[in-house]
């Protein structure tokens, strides 16, 4: 209540004086004599709205008088929005078209069969569809159906037809903002085609390839990126060429000649006629009878390009190379 | 692809929609931190603050560097605190050279800054230094009242933004019915000049006087401090007349046609309407019969009418 008393104007809703003509005859140097000056001004105002106060209409409680308070006349912003009214679902504007009322239905029913209260949904309710034992055909029924799983994928597509209608509703109130606050709408999948397809899942092999890509292709090669906690360290992490140390003893783990002797008996084996090698003939004669046979199949049935047998790139290098050595003899 | 997501326990559901807005509000929660640097003195206001508050407060004791909240990235962390822990009030405290001993209590709509007042404290007197019988002391919670002396509280902008976030800030929960026992404490603030106002917190005496009302008497119990102020930003006028619009149904209905009399009491008035009664219902209409019919019937009726009289 905004009164006027006494020069004062009060605020009982909030039990505020404000005492606007006031004006201090000196300036008091003095901090004490200025707080005291206040302090009795104060009084005075608190006096003014105690009056109003008490002069209320109060009645008696066990702790005290309780007195009705007018509402506050001082303005306030309020802390959040106004909620918003939520649209009318399509069933509650169906209701209304219909005149259909909303009435209270019972936690417990009779049962018929039992002679007993049940719930009317939970555990051990009335009518349970998982309780019939017999279900009657009638005159409708095809031959071949099952009934009781006809029943179950009813009840399925029921419960799918109502969970698609409430997102709906929930959609259309989120549009206008007036979701209720206990429920949010969280995208699953984000399509990044125009098409509805769901996004193919992402294997932990492609990801690793992926980021090793990604780490070879800065500048120092991926060496000082950090990782993520769990993250595997790069498989080739050391240097791809190995150097021999420059000085070494001449014994018998001489590396400089066991790396000469490796390659000079690799080239000589391969070039020379001389010892006919017959395990290796008859793996080789194998090997090619196999493909043969392998392709013959191949060619009947269809079979993914997954399934074949992928051949080792090194192979043919080598047998180029010697080709081309021989050759030059 | 949506998906619904809600709540897995009830006391989750419980606690979203106590924040969830509502058409009549329950009173607001204010956060009470600090900046890079504090002085004791204000390391002693923030905690007395929050004593006063202790029923509807949050203090938060690390020190936060990035919050500047007169500049406009600043205020990033204040907003999401306030989203955290649902408080739209906040004080902050910090101390430089240029600003000693400042504060900033703002108000935020929506979890965004509504409005700011910085105010520097001086002469600040503690609790513990006032002297005074104990049995007084106020209680947590109890309504406050509020004394504002000075013409400047009127006039001077800067001073009537202070004072109406001082109401906010210490009013404590909006209630229709109050118990007049309960009533301990007093806020007086005077305005000294044009930027500095003497704010003191004192416990309330009732003593007996001879009528219905009791004589007041006001004892110095609290923190007492000058406030000086610095800067202020007001709301911009949008937001503001969104903050305060009140819903439709909370405007109370003049009733209408009823007037009180102190004789009779009561009264209301009833208009009746004009009768018309060329155009009014019959009860019996020739229902049954095609259009064409019944009105030839209706010019029948009047005809023989006509030749009856003529007879």
């Amino acid at each position: 209540m905004g009164d006027e008393q006494g020069g004062y104007q009060i605020d009982l809703g909030n039990l505020a004086a404000f005492g606007p003509h006031h004006q201090f005859a000196s300036v008091l140097d003095n901090r004490e004599d200025l707080l005291k000056e206040c302090i009795s001004h104060g009084t005075k105002l608190i006096q003014a709205v105690a009056d109003a106060l008490f002069n209320l209409p109060s009645t008696e409680d066990a702790s005290g008088p309780v007195v009705s308070l007018p509402p506050p006349s001082t303005k306030f912003p309020r802390e959040k929005p106004l909620p918003k009214p939520k649209p009318l679902t399509s069933w509650a504007e169906f209701a209304i078209k219909k005149g259909i009322q909303n009435r209270k239905r019972d936690k417990r029913v009779f049962d018929e069969q039992t002679d007993s209260w049940k719930r009317r949904y939970g555990y051990d309710r009335v009518n349970d569809d998982n309780d019939l034992p017999i279900i009657e055909a009638k005159m409708t029924d095809e031959p071949g159906v099952d009934p009781f799983a006809k029943r179950r994928s009813e009840k399925r597509q029921r419960v799918e037809k109502q969970e698609k209608n409430r997102l709906h509703n929930l959609k259309a109130a989120a549009k206008v903002g007036a979701l209720p606050s206990h429920v949010q709408l969280a995208a699953t999948a984000l399509p990044i085609t125009g098409t509805q397809a769901a996004p193919r899942k992402v294997s932990k092999d492609e990801l690793q390839n992926v980021a090793g890509m990604a780490a070879t292709s800065t500048a120092s090669g991926g060496k000082f990126d950090k990782k993520l906690a769990g993250e595997k360290p790069p498989k080739h992490d050391k240097k791809y060429r190995k150097f021999l140390p420059v000085v070494e003893g001449s014994g018998m783990g001489s590396l400089e000649k066991q790396q000469s002797d490796k390659i000079l008996n690799k080239l000589m084996a391969k070039n020379s006629h001389e010892i006919f090698n017959v395990g290796k003939a008859v793996d080789m004669y194998n090997a090619k009878s196999d493909k043969k046979r392998r392709n013959q199949q191949g060619k009947s049935s269809s079979t993914s390009s997954k399934l074949k047998v992928k051949k080792s790139p090194y192979k043919n290098k080598s047998t180029k190379k010697s080709s081309s050595i021989g050759k030059s003899k | 692809m949506l998906r619904i997501k809600t709540p897995k326990s009830l006391r989750a559901k419980r606690e979203l929609e106590k924040r969830a807005p509502k058409l009549v509000e329950r009173g607001k929660k204010t956060l009470i931190l600090h900046g890079t640097k504090t002085s004791n003195t204000l390391n002693a206001v923030l905690t007395e603050i929050y004593h006063l508050k202790k029923d509807n407060a949050v203090k938060y004791s690390r020190r936060n560097d990035n919050i500047r909240p007169f500049e406009s990235g600043g205020e990033t962390s204040l907003e999401f605190y306030s989203l955290k822990t649902d408080c739209s009030l906040f004080v902050y405290g910090s101390h430089s050279k240029k600003r000693p001993d400042n504060l900033v209590i703002g108000r935020t709509y929506d979890h965004h800054i509504y409005d700011l007042v910085e105010i520097g404290v001086e002469n600040f007197k503690s609790m513990s230094s006032c002297s005074y019988d104990k049995k007084l002391a106020p209680l947590i919670g109890s309504k406050p009242f509020f004394a504002f002396i000075g013409e400047g509280f009127e006039n001077v902008e800067e001073l009537k933004h202070l004072k109406e976030v001082l109401l906010d800030l210490f009013r404590g929960q909006v209630v229709s019915n109050l118990n007049l026992a309960g009533l301990d404490r007093v806020y007086v603030c005077t305005a000294v000049s044009s930027n500095k106002v003497l704010f003191t917190h004192c416990a309330l005496r009732l003593k007996k006087s001879g009528t219905v009302v009791p004589r007041v008497e006001l004892v110095e119990v609290g923190p007492s401090m000058d406030l000086v102020v610095r800067r202020h930003r007001l709301p911009d006028e949008g937001l503001k007349k969104e903050a305060h619009k009140v819903p439709h149904e909370l405007i109370k209905k003049k009733e209408k046609n009823v007037s009180k009399d102190a004789i009779a009491g009561k009264i209301g008035k009833i208009y009746v309407p004009d009768q018309q009664v060329g155009s009014a219902s019959l009860p019996f209409t020739p229902k049954g019969v095609k259009r064409e019919r019944r009105e030839a019937k209706a010019k029948g009726e009047d005809k023989k009418h006509a030749e009856k009289k003529q007879k």
